[in-house]
């Protein structure tokens, strides 16, 4: 079975070379779990991934949360969360220490002004792909436009939207659905 | 005080943070940028940015980051801003791994009941509008300059936006490249 060292530098490794966020960790930390260590059976897997999927907070840290308490209780969940927290924690912290620096350099200015641009796509980009996901028709296309408004125009707080949004879904789910 | 703002700040983010990286982008800059002023918005753009280009979830880069900058702008030294990075990383994680235990240890069976997915019949537009409200909040001057400041760079920044839109959206080209390529047009037109 599972030593705390090894799910420690499991998820330490994960963490470590995956590129492009928590959903590219997925599959990799599907092959170690499932099929490299056989810690979880796949349809196990599945479910998990779709709690952590559901809870708010970062994704990739949910599912190792999941997992190495499943795998071995509270200590299990403290050794894969900071497994997969720290490389990014500790190369983030490096690039935070001399950005400044960097960043005065004109070059890396200019790499950047052409850069900006092309993040703001990478952001607009996933929207279209969660909308698509997130089944929006033309019926319920009122709820992300309306949110989206709120937020930009008249500058109300994500969360009151997140709070709103959850609400509405019980009421209209509870009271109105059977209708 | 900074580092209890940070703690509070960065807990609330991962409390309702639905959605994963991208979903969180909205609240982490409505916090960072518009309410504490600890980050510009072209600082946040760049946090986005090197997240994409680093290993690891968006949301612990950019806890990272801004504890951080947060702390090194008050004017505190490397010492305490990296206790800074440690407290919002920290706190960011830490409603997470409670929810998860929590969850695993009783509520597992709760997850597949109408209750929960009703609410999320209004939760998963929501996160939608939410993501939309990050773009639209990061069209601005700080990004993309403007027609009456700079109209060559303004030109050129609508542009690499619509071809990186085109070219991650529809052509499935890596983002990692696209950046890689904005870089270099940068570097070449924007100097």
């Amino acid at each position: 079975m599972s030593s705390y060292s090894l799910l420690f530098t499991t998820f330490f490794k994960i963490g470590a070379f995956t590129l492009g966020g928590g959903y590219a960790m997925l599959p990799i930390i599907e092959e170690d779990v499932v099929d490299k260590y056989h810690w979880i059976k796949k349809e196990e897997f599945i479910d998990y991934v779709a709690v952590a999927q559901s809870c708010p907070g970062v994704f990739a840290i949910n599912l190792a949360t999941f997992v190495g308490y499943k795998l071995k209780g509270k200590k299990g969940a403290l050794c894969t969360t900071l497994g997969s927290a720290l490389p990014s924690f500790l190369i983030i912290l490096a690039i935070a220490m001399f950005l400044h620096h960097i960043m005065e350099w004109h070059w890396v200015e200019a790499m950047f002004r052409g850069i900006r641009p092309a993040v703001v796509a990478l952001i607009a980009a996933p929207t279209f792909t969660l909308a698509k996901s997130a089944h929006i028709t033309l019926s319920n296309c009122w709820i992300p436009i309306a949110s989206a408004l709120l937020i930009w125009g008249l500058h109300v707080n994500p969360i009151w939207i997140i709070i709103a949004t959850g609400l509405g879904g019980y009421v209209y789910g509870k009271y109105l659905i059977n209708e | 005080m900074i580092f209890l703002q940070l703690f509070y700040t960065f807990f609330l983010i991962g409390l309702f943070g639905f959605g994963g990286g991208y979903g969180m982008l909205s609240l982490i800059q409505n916090e960072t940028v518009h309410v504490h002023g600890w980050l510009s918005t072209a600082e946040f753009t760049n946090i986005v940015a090197i997240s994409q280009m680093t290993p690891g979830p968006v949301g612990i880069n950019s806890a990272t980051y801004c504890g951080y900058t947060a702390v090194n702008n008050a004017g505190y030294g490397m010492m305490m801003s990296t206790l800074g990075s440690a407290v919002a990383t920290f706190a960011l994680v830490l409603p997470s791994f409670i929810m998860m235990i929590v969850i695993a240890r009783m509520f597992m069976k709760y997850m597949n009941t109408p209750t929960v997915q009703h609410i999320f019949l209004g939760l998963r537009p929501g996160v939608v509008g939410l993501l939309a409200a990050a773009t639209l909040m990061l069209l601005d001057k700080e990004n993309f300059s403007s027609w009456a400041e700079n109209p060559w760079q303004f030109s050129i920044s609508v542009a690499l936006f619509v071809a990186t839109f085109v070219g991650t959206y529809w052509l499935h080209i890596n983002p990692i490249r696209m950046i890689g390529y904005a870089a270099f047009a940068g570097l070449v037109l924007l100097y």
